[in-house]
């Protein structure tokens, strides 16, 4: 069963647009089975977002320099016609992001947000069963009322819905790949939990790998079935997830873990 | 009737409903003044030469012994369209150029921008003048140079929406469902800055109802015997004391236009 879908080697970025040249990632190498959810954990800076977004073909070609390759289903997204990409995005790959409130359109509706990636990807599917899969997917976010929802505008609905439209828009393609980039982090606890299970329930049905972005390491616990540690543009470890929280090589690590709030009552 | 009462009692947005009413009005009378007007606009009467208003004549007679009022009509209708046609060239070129520029930006963008300043530095009036002297008189060319003077304020408006609303999240979004760059910037982005382009368009609006009367005044825009609203104020200048009413209604319907829509704009910004 398991097939590689994503394996990035080498993998390094630098920016240059300041005087010095900076290097924010250097020397990543993983890679991602089929059905399987790796959770990327580390502070902010490092370089955690900026490997998604590099993944996810969002990174600007101007004004850095990245090397070293990223192989999606064998092909490097790095070197990839522009054209062929974007075929891919939305499509095979896509993204969650982690600002709910920002990430939809707010001048248009939820339904024709969701439709997005199959009205551009294919073509060929009518109107009527467009609206029947977004409708599907929406029911599948464990939305009440799909009907309604698939009608409203993005401010008609909470951070948590909206999340969970976002989740409905990036899986309605049935994509390889899912990338959630700190999805959670704007949401409170219990709506995160919530995201949470859904995102475990989909993994599971849909068979869909998943890059799970986070700096809560409780989260990256509960969902993740292998867990990368980067500090400072590094790996610093990497391993399956009980072996990472039970018995940390690396003291980087240790002092992560350590540093988990533990609630006392 | 209710309805109207509640959504005033909820909004009290008096700046839109006054504007709406002055607005509505000068649009009736511009649409009266396609099919009818009381007297032909350019009909003559030796004996009614700069006549007082009557009940016949109900702004007086100018000059010529033309019926002011049907002449007022004709000038607002010649004005209201003039300008609807050069704010229209204005907003689709300037939401072209602008949109391209600020959502790619680069290099393109510098060199659209520069070609942008540099014709925002002349006085829309001055760029109005020049291309009409290129182009000759007559109406067409009075849109065209209007037109093309309203450009520069457009684009940059527009331009500097798209810059901030390309690095937002939901573009980042659409674009990595794979939305190519013209769905981007029509479908993803334009709905988006509607309502600042809108509020711009009635300003342009105001700016090119003006400009009309400005053009007209110095001679060079809608040519007699048709009547303009800016026409007749340069005409009636020599009978300021003689005829008083010559110039004081075309004055008063082209100050009402032009509070008309700046109300209007006022209230659009404040919902």
């Amino acid at each position: 069963m398991s097939e590689t879908i994503l394996e990035v080697k080498d993998f390094g970025i630098e920016f240059h647009d300041h005087d010095k040249p900076e290097r924010v990632v250097e020397h990543v190498n993983f890679s991602l089975q089929r059905g399987e959810i790796l959770g990327i954990v580390g502070e902010s800076g490092s370089g955690k977002s900026m490997s998604a977004l590099a993944i996810a073909g969002l990174l600007p070609r101007k004004k850095l320099k990245k090397e070293g390759q990223i192989l999606f289903l064998g092909e490097d997204l790095m070197t990839m016609e522009r054209k062929k990409l974007r075929g891919l995005q939305g499509d095979e790959i896509s993204m969650i992001f982690q600002e709910p409130m920002t990430a939809l359109n707010p001048t248009m509706k939820i339904g024709k947000q969701v439709e997005e990636a199959l009205r551009i990807h294919h073509p060929e599917v009518t109107a009527e069963e467009r609206k029947q899969r977004a409708l599907t997917w929406l029911k599948n976010v464990e939305m009440d009322d799909p009907e309604r929802v698939y009608d409203s505008y993005p401010h008609e609905l909470s951070g948590g819905m909206r999340q969970r439209v976002m989740i409905a828009a990036a899986m309605v393609g049935n994509p390889q790949l899912l990338i959630a980039d700190e999805c959670t982090t704007a949401l409170d606890v219990t709506v995160q939990a919530q995201i949470i299970r859904l995102l475990l329930e989909i993994n599971k049905k849909e068979q869909v790998s998943v890059l799970f972005i986070s700096h809560d390491l409780s989260l990256i616990r509960q969902i993740s079935h292998r867990v990368i540690v980067m500090q400072l543009g590094h790996i610093v470890e990497q391993g399956d997830v009980e072996q990472i929280f039970n018995h940390p090589k690396e003291e980087y690590t240790k002092k992560l873990i350590a540093a988990i709030p533990k609630v006392e009552l | 009737m209710k309805t109207i009462r509640e959504w005033l009692k909820k909004h009290k947005n008096f700046n839109m409903i006054a504007g709406a009413v002055i607005t509505g009005l000068i649009l009736l009378i511009a649409v009266i003044g396609l099919f009818y007007t009381p007297y032909p606009s350019t009909e003559m009467n030796a004996s009614l030469k700069n006549s007082a208003p009557t009940i016949k004549h109900i702004m007086g007679c100018d000059n010529y012994g033309r019926d002011i009022f049907s002449r007022v009509m004709e000038g607002i209708r010649n004005t209201f369209f003039i300008s609807l046609a050069t704010v229209a060239i204005g907003t689709v070129v300037g939401v072209l150029v602008g949109s391209v520029c600020g959502y790619f930006g680069g290099l393109l963008d510098d060199i659209l921008m520069r070609i942008n300043d540099a014709l925002f530095a002349f006085p829309s009036i001055l760029l109005a003048l020049v291309i009409i002297s290129l182009l000759g008189t007559g109406t067409q060319n009075v849109v065209l140079a209007l037109g093309i003077a309203f450009i520069p304020s457009f684009a940059r408006i527009v331009r500097s929406e798209y810059k901030k609303q390309v690095s937002l999240d939901y573009v980042q979004s659409a674009r990595l469902m794979g939305a190519g760059h013209v769905r981007l910037i029509f479908v993803h982005i334009l709905p988006n800055i509607v309502p600042v382009l809108l509020s711009s368009v009635m300003i342009g609006f105001n700016n090119a109802v003006l400009a009309e009367a400005g053009l007209s005044y110095l001679g060079i825009g809608v040519q007699p015997p048709e009547a303009s609203l800016g026409r007749m104020l340069s005409e009636a200048q020599s009978y300021l004391f003689t005829a008083p009413w010559y110039a004081i209604f075309p004055g008063l319907v082209i100050v009402l236009m032009v509070l008309g829509f700046a109300l209007l704009a006022e209230g659009m910004t404040e919902e």
